[in-house]
């Protein structure tokens, strides 16, 4: 059964459209991660499922609940973490999350047992203000304050976003533990590392989903072969390849070029074709592709 | 209600957490009432005046000497010629001038009358005219004293009595307004940046996002604002009574209850402008020039009403700080009660409630 439905959501702003028909569905204890640049479309697609932004056409609804005819219920039961921190800076750890537990009508020690994990890392701090915090407490006591309430989903927008990398594994461990919970989570990002942290995934662009998949699944479809190539020459090797084939996929990727193009390439041919143009110590090797591979070769495709 | 109870002690943590506002709350109303009792008061004290005697006589020395030595005149230059006279205006050494003409008691003895010029510097127009009223009372007064002694021609001679304000003090008057001014400036300014605040800052995403329904935002946004401005309220009638002796005639009770409503009305109107607005500073400035311009200029507290052309007089008909000020010199001078200010309290509460229902109303349960 699904837990979220999303049917056909558009929203513009003045001529600028910012989701365009957008579909998806997400089950009962499933971390869905959405993945996208900035500008992809986001934060409006999150802000509407936590009603606090109207779609111009289409319908959603969250465990049952419609998202415009019952977006009370849906405000009781959804924990919402904006993706610019949106706690008091001048009210401590422990103000702030006494605060979000009074208004979700609860208290801390009522659902203490959910949070403790978290908690437990940022309350030796609990009496300095919020606004004092480093990034990565701070995500984590955001992470506090939208669980306080026991939320049936968890909407996190963009949440590792300016955390250090310490930080985002950890954060991303609690995600799991959430998850083990039952706790349904609505994740997004543009690390396309974190991509492989989720059940399944959206890759979003413009407005656009342009694929809905595992993880796994997402990285099987790539269809083209990806090479990965290394030359003396790195800066003309992009030129070079780029000018072999027309209608292939080349860019820097760490240390290698990563290579794919929509015809089979003959790898000696190729090589030859580089030694022909300069180039020494030319190293050719199939490479398994990452999401971030597949996101820009989807791109590709829907350009 | 412990949602209300958890939303105003966070109000609560806002104020006291930033000190210099807090300062500035508190010390604003005290420092205004100062400045406004010391500094721009309508009695004259030692204006600086000059004398041009052409007849240096028994008569013009005691006329002298009687405007001298009323407080209300300071002699600053003896003044020998006509010459003298632009000179010394141009330097702004002086306010005015009383010219006695040449001959003066051996006329007045002779003819019955004799002639007194005031030459006043009119560029302050308000100061030239109280100051050759003051100056004509004294000497009035002196002619009278005169010939009642040596005829026995009754004169018919008014007396004034100045009601409520016998002194004709300028604190009198200004301290109601002060009251109006300062209440609607914290109670307004305050409430539509704090909740703008919220907008800039990006927690009001959260609160949106959360089950808090509009009422219990708004009115617990408002209540710390009502206590702090309340506070205010007892803090400039204090003043007023020990520095400047601003009696309250009327009903304290009644007064404070006045005071209630009218910041009640003022934060209704914060928070109107703050669902109008997104920034801080758009907020401030709406408060100021929205609300602090009407409540100096459109509410009788400086300008009389009556004095307006007919269009403003009805425009002040619409300003609340206009039916607040009236009732606050109505019980703190003549000691009025409810029966007889009834239906401004009635305008007020009136106009609180339409404000509250147009702000909540307007409030938007999503982000714009």
């Amino acid at each position: 059964m699904n837990f979220v439905e999303i049917n056909n959501i558009s929203k513009s702003y003045g001529t600028h459209k910012a989701l365009l028909e957008t579909s998806f569905s997400v089950k009962k204890g499933e971390l869905f991660g959405v993945i996208g640049p900035d500008g992809a479309g986001k934060t409006t697609l999150f802000r509407i499922l936590t009603t606090l932004l109207l779609a111009d056409s289409g319908s959603a609804n969250m465990a049952g609940f419609d998202i415009l005819k019952d977006y009370k219920k849906i405000r009781q039961i959804v924990g919402y973490m904006p993706g610019k921190f949106s706690l008091y800076q001048d009210l401590t750890i422990e103000e702030n999350l006494a605060f979000f537990a009074t208004i979700f009508g609860t208290t801390i020690k009522e659902n203490y047992e959910l949070i403790k994990d978290i908690y437990i890392q940022i309350e030796p701090f609990k009496d300095r203000p919020a606004g004092k915090l480093s990034g990565g407490m701070k995500q984590k006591l955001a992470l506090s304050c939208a669980l306080i309430h026991k939320p049936e989903i968890l909407i996190l927008d963009e949440p590792t976003t300016g955390v250090d990398a310490v930080s985002r594994t950890e954060f991303w461990d609690l995600l799991r533990r959430f998850k083990e919970m039952g706790i349904t989570i609505i994740v997004s990002t543009p690390y396309m590392d974190e991509a492989s942290l989720c059940d399944r995934v959206a890759l979003m662009q413009e407005g656009k989903i342009m694929q809905i998949d595992t993880p796994a699944n997402i990285v099987k479809n790539y269809k083209p072969e990806l090479l990965a190539i290394k030359s003396n020459n790195m800066h003309d090797l992009l030129v070079k390849l780029r000018e072999y084939n027309l209608n292939s996929q080349v860019y820097l990727f760490g240390q290698t070029i990563h290579f794919s193009s929509n015809q089979t390439i003959n790898q000696s041919d190729l090589n030859n074709y580089l030694k022909n143009n300069g180039h020494t110590n030319v190293e050719i090797s199939t490479s398994i592709p990452t999401i971030e591979d597949c996101f820009l070769w989807l791109m590709k495709q829907h350009n | 209600m412990k949602k209300f109870i958890g939303f105003v002690k966070k109000e609560y943590y806002h104020i006291i957490r930033d000190p210099r506002t807090l300062f500035v709350l508190i010390a604003m109303p005290i420092a205004q009432i100062l400045l406004f009792g010391y500094v721009i008061t309508n009695e004259i004290k030692n204006a600086s005046i000059g004398i041009l005697d052409h007849s240096k006589d028994e008569i013009t020395k005691q006329i002298s000497s009687k405007i001298l030595s009323s407080g209300y005149f300071k002699l600053d230059a003896s003044i020998n010629s006509e010459q003298e006279i632009h000179e010394a205006f141009r330097k702004g050494k002086i306010k005015e001038v009383i010219v006695f003409e040449p001959h003066f008691a051996e006329k007045l003895k002779k003819e019955g009358t004799a002639k007194i010029q005031i030459i006043a510097d009119a560029s302050d127009p308000n100061m030239a005219n109280l100051l050759t009223n003051y100056t004509e009372a004294i000497i009035r007064n002196y002619s009278i004293a005169i010939t009642t002694q040596n005829t026995q021609i009754s004169l018919i001679t008014p007396e004034v009595r100045m009601l409520y304000n016998p002194e004709l003090k300028g604190a009198y008057m200004f301290v109601p307004g002060i009251i109006a001014m300062l209440l609607m400036l914290i109670s307004a300014l305050m409430t539509s940046i704090s909740i703008t605040r919220e907008k800039e800052l990006g927690t009001m995403e959260v609160l949106l996002a959360s089950p808090l329904n509009p009422f219990t935002v708004i009115t617990g946004k408002v209540t710390p604002y009502l206590l702090l401005s309340f506070i205010n309220a007892c803090l400039i009638l204090l003043t007023g009574y020990f520095v400047f002796n601003v009696p309250v005639n009327g009903s304290i009770i009644l007064l404070l209850a006045e005071c209630l409503l009218f910041i009640f009305m003022a934060l209704s109107l914060g928070i109107l402008i703050s669902t109008a607005t997104k920034t801080q500073q758009a907020a401030m400035l709406i408060s100021l020039v929205v609300l602090m311009l009407p409540t100096i200029l459109l509410s009788g507290f400086i300008f009389p009403v009556e004095n307006m052309p007919l269009p403003l007089q009805y425009l002040c008909k619409i300003m609340p700080p206009k039916y607040f000020i009236n009732i606050v010199r109505t019980i703190m001078l003549k000691g009025g009660n409810l029966a007889t200010l009834w239906s401004d309290t009635l305008i007020l509460f009136g106009m609180s409630i339409f404000f509250l229902m147009v702000s909540m109303r307007k409030y938007k349960i999503r982000l714009e």
